[in-house]
C-alpha cells in the first residue's frame, strides 16, 4: 500500500502539486487520470522519488520514501517496477539484455536461471519470439511489454505505469490494460497507473483519482464515475457528444429504463 | 544559469559519480566499453591528423629556415619538440573534444530525454556513478595511449614528408631527434594530456546529463559542451604552460 500525505510541489514558485492526499491499494489498479498540465506526471514522479516533494510525503507500507536515506531508497526502489511513456528500453541491448539487466545488477544468478527467469517474464507479456531483436526493431506495443517484462522481472511489490497506452492503437491499448491488470493480481502488486485513456479508465480502474489544476479533484472507482456529478470530472470525462450519449444510456440501463439489447437497438435508431 | 550555478553542479555531478558500484562485474564491462568507444574508435582519425601535422610541420620549417648557416638536424628537433609539447597533446585533445565530446553528451542526452536515466533511476542504480565515472575513466586510460600514438606518428610522418620531398634524407631526421631531447617534455605533455582527458569526457557528460526539452536540445548540447571543452583545453593549455615550464 502506498499513502500519499499532502504533498506539494512547485517549480519556479508556481504550484503544481497542491495538498494531495490518498492511498493507493495494494492487488489493485490505482489509476491517477487528469488533463495534461494537471499534475499526474509530478505526482508520480513525486511518488517514485523521481522528485522531492516541497512538503507533505509518501509512505511505501509505512516507510516514508521522502525521509529515506540513499541507501534506504536504493533498497526499496528494487522492489519497484516502472513501465515509462516511451518504454525507455536500452536502445543498444536486446530485447532479451533490457530485461536481463535488473538481475544482471541486482542478483547473483547463474547464466541459466536469468536466461530462464527473463523468458518466462518474456511469455508472460506474450513476447517469447522477441528475444534477440533491438527496440528498433520491434512495435510500440511490443515495446510496452518489454517495458513491462523489464518492471516486473525481479517480482516487485509496487509497479508503476506512465501513460502505458499513449501512440497505441485501441486493440493493442486493451491488450496491455489486460497484461497490466492480470499482472497486478497475480503478483499482488500495488499498481499505479496515469493515463488520460478513458478505455483504461472503465476496463482497469479499481481506484481511479482524479487531478485538477495540481489538487485532487475527485475520488472513486470506475463504477462510480458514470454516475458522478463533479462537473470537472464529467467535463473531463465526457468530453464528446459520443461519450456523452454512452453515459445518458449507461444511466437509463441502470435506471431499468432500457431493459434489453432490442431496447437499446431501439433507442439508438 | 549563470556560470556559478553550472560549476556547482558540474561539481556536485563529479561529487556524485563516487559511490559504491552495484555491480562491479557490470561496471567493468561498462568501463571496457567505453574504452573501446573513446579509443578504438577515434584511432584512424588520429593517425590520419597526426602523420599529417608532422609532415606539415617538416616542410614548413624547412620552408622558413631557409639560411644555409642552420643544420638541417634544427629541423627534426623543431618538428620534435612542437609534436611532444603542443601538437599532439593539444590539437589532437582539441579533435578529441569534438569527436568523442560530441558523442557523449548526444548519448547521455539521448537517454535523459528518452527515459532511460529515470529507468536506471528507479532500478535503485546511480547513474552518475554507472554513466558518467566510465566515461571519464576510460578517457584518462585511452587518451593518453592516442597522444602517445599521434607523437609517433607526427614524428614519423615528419620524417616520410622531409625524405620524400627532398628536404633532408633520413638520417639527419634522425640525427635532430636524439638531439638536446629534454625527457620533462614528455613528462608536460602527459600532464597535459590527463587534464585534457578529464575535459573533454567530463563537460560534455555534465551538458549531456542535464539536458532538458527534446531533440533539438540534444544538438545543442553538444554543440555547447563541444565549445565549451576547446576553451577549457586551450586555457589549461596556458595555466599548466606557465605553472609547469
Amino acid at each position: 500500500m502506498i499513502e500519499i500525505k499532502n504533498i506539494q510541489k512547485g517549480f519556479d514558485g508556481r504550484k503544481v502539486i497542491d495538498n494531495v492526499s490518498a492511498t493507493l491499494e495494494t492487488g489493485k489498479c490505482n489509476l491517477i487520470i487528469g488533463a495534461s498540465g494537471s499534475g499526474k506526471t509530478v505526482l508520480m514522479k513525486c511518488l517514485v522519488g523521481l522528485f522531492e516533494p516541497d512538503s507533505g510525503e509518501v509512505l511505501y507500507d509505512e516507510d516514508s520514501i521522502t525521509n529515506m536515506n540513499e541507501e534506504d531508497r536504493k533498497m526499496l526502489r528494487q522492489q519497484i517496477g516502472m513501465l515509462f511513456q516511451g518504454s525507455a528500453l536500452f536502445d543498444s541491448m536486446t530485447v532479451e539484455q533490457n530485461v536481463r539487466f535488473p538481475l544482471d545488477m541486482f542478483t547473483k544468478l547463474s547464466a541459466k536461471q536469468k536466461h530462464e527467469k527473463v523468458n518466462e517474464v518474456l511469455a508472460r507479456v506474450n513476447l517469447a519470439e522477441a528475444n534477440n531483436k533491438f527496440p528498433a526493431e520491434i512495435s510500440g506495443g511490443m515495446k510496452k511489454r518489454v517495458g513491462i517484462a523489464r518492471a516486473i522481472v525481479l517480482n516487485p511489490k509496487f509497479l508503476f505505469c506512465d501513460e502505458p497506452n499513449s501512440g497505441l492503437d485501441p486493440k493493442t491499448s486493451l491488450v496491455i490494460d489486460k497484461l497490466i491488470k492480470e499482472i497486478t493480481t497475480e503478483y499482488g502488486m500495488t499498481t499505479v497507473v496515469n493515463t488520460h485513456d478513458m478505455n483504461s479508465v472503465m476496463e482497469i480502474g479499481d481506484k481511479i483519482i482524479f487531478m485538477h489544476q495540481g489538487h485532487k479533484e475527485w475520488e472513486g472507482t470506475n463504477k462510480d464515475i458514470i454516475f458522478s456529478k463533479n462537473e470537472e470530472l464529467n467535463q473531463f470525462i465526457f468530453a464528446s457528444n459520443f461519450l456523452q450519449d454512452a453515459k445518458d444510456m449507461r444511466m437509463l440501463e441502470a435506471k431499468g429504463k432500457i431493459s434489453d439489447d432490442r431496447d437499446m437497438d431501439k433507442l439508438l435508431k | 544559469m549563470n556560470f556559478f550555478t553550472h560549476l556547482g553542479r558540474y561539481l556536485l555531478m563529479i561529487k556524485g559519480m563516487f559511490s559504491k558500484p552495484e555491480n562491479m562485474r557490470l561496471y567493468w564491462k561498462e568501463l571496457m566499453h567505453q574504452c573501446n568507444e573513446i579509443g578504438i574508435r577515434s584511432v584512424g582519425i588520429v593517425v590520419i591528423i597526426s602523420i599529417f601535422l608532422g609532415a606539415v610541420t617538416t616542410v614548413q620549417t624547412a620552408y622558413q629556415l631557409i639560411t644555409p648557416l642552420i643544420p638541417k638536424t634544427v629541423i627534426a628537433i623543431i618538428v620534435r619538440d612542437n609534436i611532444i609539447l603542443e601538437l599532439a597533446p593539444t590539437l589532437i585533445c582539441v579533435v578529441l573534444a569534438g569527436v568523442v565530446g560530441s558523442r557523449i553528451a548526444s548519448e547521455l542526452g539521448n537517454m535523459r530525454i528518452s527515459e532511460q536515466i529515470d529507468a536506471l533511476e528507479i532500478m535503485g542504480i546511480n547513474t552518475k556513478t554507472y554513466l558518467i565515472l566510465p566515461k571519464i575513466v576510460a578517457a584518462l586510460i585511452v587518451v593518453p595511449c592516442l597522444v602517445v600514438l599521434a607523437a609517433v606518428l607526427g614524428i614519423w610522418g615528419g620524417k616520410m614528408a622531409g625524405s620524400l620531398s627532398g628536404i633532408l634524407p633520413p638520417e639527419i631526421y634522425n640525427d635532430g631527434l636524439l638531439e638536446d631531447f629534454i625527457p620533462y617534455n614528455v613528462v608536460f605533455a602527459m600532464s597535459k594530456t590527463y587534464t585534457y582527458a578529464f575535459i573533454i569526457s567530463s563537460v560534455p557528460a555534465y551538458y549531456g546529463y542535464h539536458v532538458q526539452g527534446g531533440s533539438l536540445e540534444i544538438g545543442r548540447a553538444s554543440t555547447k559542451s563541444v565549445i565549451v571543452s576547446c576553451i577549457l583545453i586551450l586555457l589549461a593549455d596556458y595555466a599548466l604552460a606557465a605553472i609547469l615550464l
